[in-house]
């Protein structure tokens, strides 16, 4: 993945100072239903530039904190979105913001050239040539119907349309699922190569971890409706890791407070920890950066119990 | 003018267009076309049984006896072929109000309400698009886009009649020219039907509001909370009568609440039953209009049922674009 490592050199060390240039700011972001809490006083900030995995278990708050970004449910709190507020200042925000929300969200009854004729009508940062040319690089033609398409195919009218949009922030909720491999690496690989810059910023949540990992600047996991963890990929790299601890140093692996402990291969454990003495782990066994999906496990321990 | 065509609030209507042109146009085309299909059965009958004795063959053409029409061509009797002609228009325009009818109702109810069934919503509301553009799209859609399609497809309907008669005219040694062809006056039906469209547009408003709320409302089946809550209402407001209660008079009841709440859609409807007692609709002899003349028109802004069901549909509108707006999918 030379594109992912282009991406990951070209991202500033560390994110805008808050309030400055930030593209999204949260503080204590709370949202009640009827007989649940989805939010509970999440505060976070996303800055330009960045590429922002927003993950957590089932029914940590993600779909609704983008709601709340979008202004497509109400809050308590404080929320601003580029500047504006998304609850009442929705339409002047969706100029600048895109999001794809599912697969599959195009209306059925659409045609390619309806679909693009329209957005070309309402959105005035929308450059038709350049939706034109990311759709010739597909299968699909000008008068095909929405319902005569596959999931995969849906997906990339979706993202030649969102991708011809100036917009600073794009959203992506759980955009590939259900797609296969080879459409779930185009829409990542399309976006990198062809959309994403220092001014804008990209917001994605997904249960396919292992897809994005390489391609986020930051991570934000949530959990019961609270931020868990708000960092860069470079610093996670500095303040976690993993070890590879042979059994008969166990003891001494558990002594240095490891958030995790997992079995791995020929009797071998794997230690995570946070935030520990790099020398002392070196003298424990191998050492390296943990996944983030692994990262993610180990936070959310007893997130189900 | 190019300006508006332009606009953003354009496109919205011609994605109204785009989503429902089944309805407004191509349901139109089809019941126009089976009136001309069966009249041009019927001459071919007629013609078939004229053929095989000689007697009384009537052929009929959306009510209009076209042996009779045939013969006051022939005889030069001018009004009542005129007349004829004018009923001709009033059929395609009666058959084209009752698909009018059913296909706005139907919009009404599908159009804040399917986009979100199918989550397709998530994808318009991803666009710079405001939630009252939104609603106020459909409803210049349900009262303005699909009336003019409707009377459009009236005159097309019309004229192709127009040319199938001629033809027989012709097979019948008869010059349709002078005939048919050289009397405009169903062309001033025509206009009525067309000046009609903003009267029954502003009558419509309580029903159209009644629909978009619940459409914009209803988590699942509008159709039923739409259609089910008044008539509950009026059962229940009867029952209490019965009981010797006080309750709405029934008649006010369904007709100025539930029938505005539901039937308002139905083209014409605002013209006063006693205009009709008084007019009738006799469209043979002179006054073929009356009930839907220009002054029965004027007259209807009169009634107070005109502006107070305005109002109360502007606010139930507004109520539809809050939902619109704030109704969370989970």
């Amino acid at each position: 993945m030379n594109v992912a490592a282009a991406a990951i050199e070209d991202r500033p060390a560390t994110p805008p100072a808050a309030g400055s240039e930030t593209t999204v700011h949260a503080q204590g972001l709370t949202k009640r239903y009827k007989n649940a809490v989805a939010l509970d006083g999440a505060s976070f900030d996303i800055g330009p530039g960045r590429i922002v995995g927003l993950i957590g278990p089932n029914g940590a708050g993600k779909t609704t904190a983008l709601k709340a970004i979008l202004g497509l449910t109400d809050f308590e709190g404080q929320l601003k979105v580029l500047g504006m507020d998304p609850r009442r200042e929705r339409p002047q925000l969706m100029r600048e913001v895109c999001f794809i929300a599912d697969v599959a969200t195009l209306p059925r009854w659409i045609r390619v050239n309806e679909a693009i004729d329209f957005v070309a009508g309402v959105h005035p940062r929308f450059d038709r040539a350049k939706c034109e040319r990311f759709l010739a690089r597909t299968k699909l033609h000008a008068n095909q119907k929405v319902r005569e398409m596959s999931k995969g195919m849906i997906v990339q009218l979706h993202l030649a349309i969102v991708m011809a949009i100036d917009a600073r922030l794009l959203v992506l909720d759980e955009p590939t699922l259900g797609l296969d491999i080879l459409y779930r690496k185009q829409f990542y690989q399309s976006l990198l190569e062809d959309y994403f810059d220092e001014n804008k910023t990209i917001l994605i949540t997904t249960h396919q971890v292992e897809e994005v990992e390489h391609i986020l600047t930051d991570l934000l996991f949530i959990r019961d409706g609270k931020i868990a963890l708000s960092t860069t990929m470079d610093e996670m790299g500095a303040r976690f890791a993993e070890v590879l601890v042979n059994s008969d140093r166990v003891e001494a692996a558990r002594a240095l407070n490891p958030i995790d402990e997992r079995a791995a291969v020929f009797g071998k454990s794997i230690f995570m920890y946070d935030s520990a003495d790099p020398e002392r782990l070196a003298q424990l066994g191998e050492v390296k950066r943990p996944s983030v999906s692994d990262l993610f496990v180990a936070i959310m321990k007893g997130t189900y119990a | 003018m190019n300006a508006i065509v332009k606009s953003p609030f354009a496109w919205l209507l011609k994605r109204e267009y785009w989503e429902s042109r089944r309805g407004f146009l191509w349901a139109q085309v089809s019941a126009a076309g089976v009136i001309l299909v069966i009249t041009i059965l019927g001459i071919i009958a007629g013609e078939v049984f004229r053929a095989r004795m000689e007697g009384d063959t009537s052929v009929h053409m959306g009510g209009v006896n076209l042996n009779a029409m045939l013969q006051n061509a022939v005889s030069h009797n001018t009004a009542q072929l005129v007349g004829a002609l004018d009923m001709t228009l009033l059929s395609f325009g009666f058959i084209a109000s009752v698909v009018l009818f059913f296909v706005v109702f139907f919009y009404l109810l599908g159009s804040l309400y399917d986009d979100r069934r199918d989550r397709s919503i998530l994808f318009w509301r991803s666009l710079p698009i405001s939630d009252t553009g939104t609603v106020l799209s459909k409803v210049v859609a349900a009262v303005i886009i699909a009336p003019l399609i409707a009377t459009v497809v009236v005159l097309a309907g019309y004229l192709c009649m127009q040319i199938v008669v001629s033809v027989w005219f012709l097979a019948h040694g008869v010059n349709p020219f002078g005939l048919l062809w050289g009397h405009w006056q169903p062309l001033s039906v025509w206009l009525h039907l067309l000046v009609m469209v903003p009267v029954n547009a502003i009558w419509a408003l309580p029903t159209v509001g009644w629909l978009l709320l619940w459409s914009a409302a209803a988590r699942s089946k509008p159709f039923l909370w739409a259609v089910v809550i008044p008539i509950v209402a009026g059962v229940l407001n009867l029952w209490i009568g019965l009981l010797g209660l006080p309750h709405i008079d029934a008649q006010f009841f369904w007709g100025d609440l539930v029938g505005r709440a539901l039937l308002s859609v139905v083209p014409a409807s605002w013209v006063a039953p006693s205009e009709l007692a008084t007019h009738g609709i006799n469209f043979v002899q002179g006054d073929q209009l009356a009930a839907i003349s220009y002054s029965a028109m004027g007259r209807a802004f009169a009634l107070p049922q005109m502006w107070i069901g305005a109002i109360v549909g502007v606010a139930l509108i507004a109520a539809a674009i809050w939902f619109r707006r704030w109704r969370d999918e989970a």
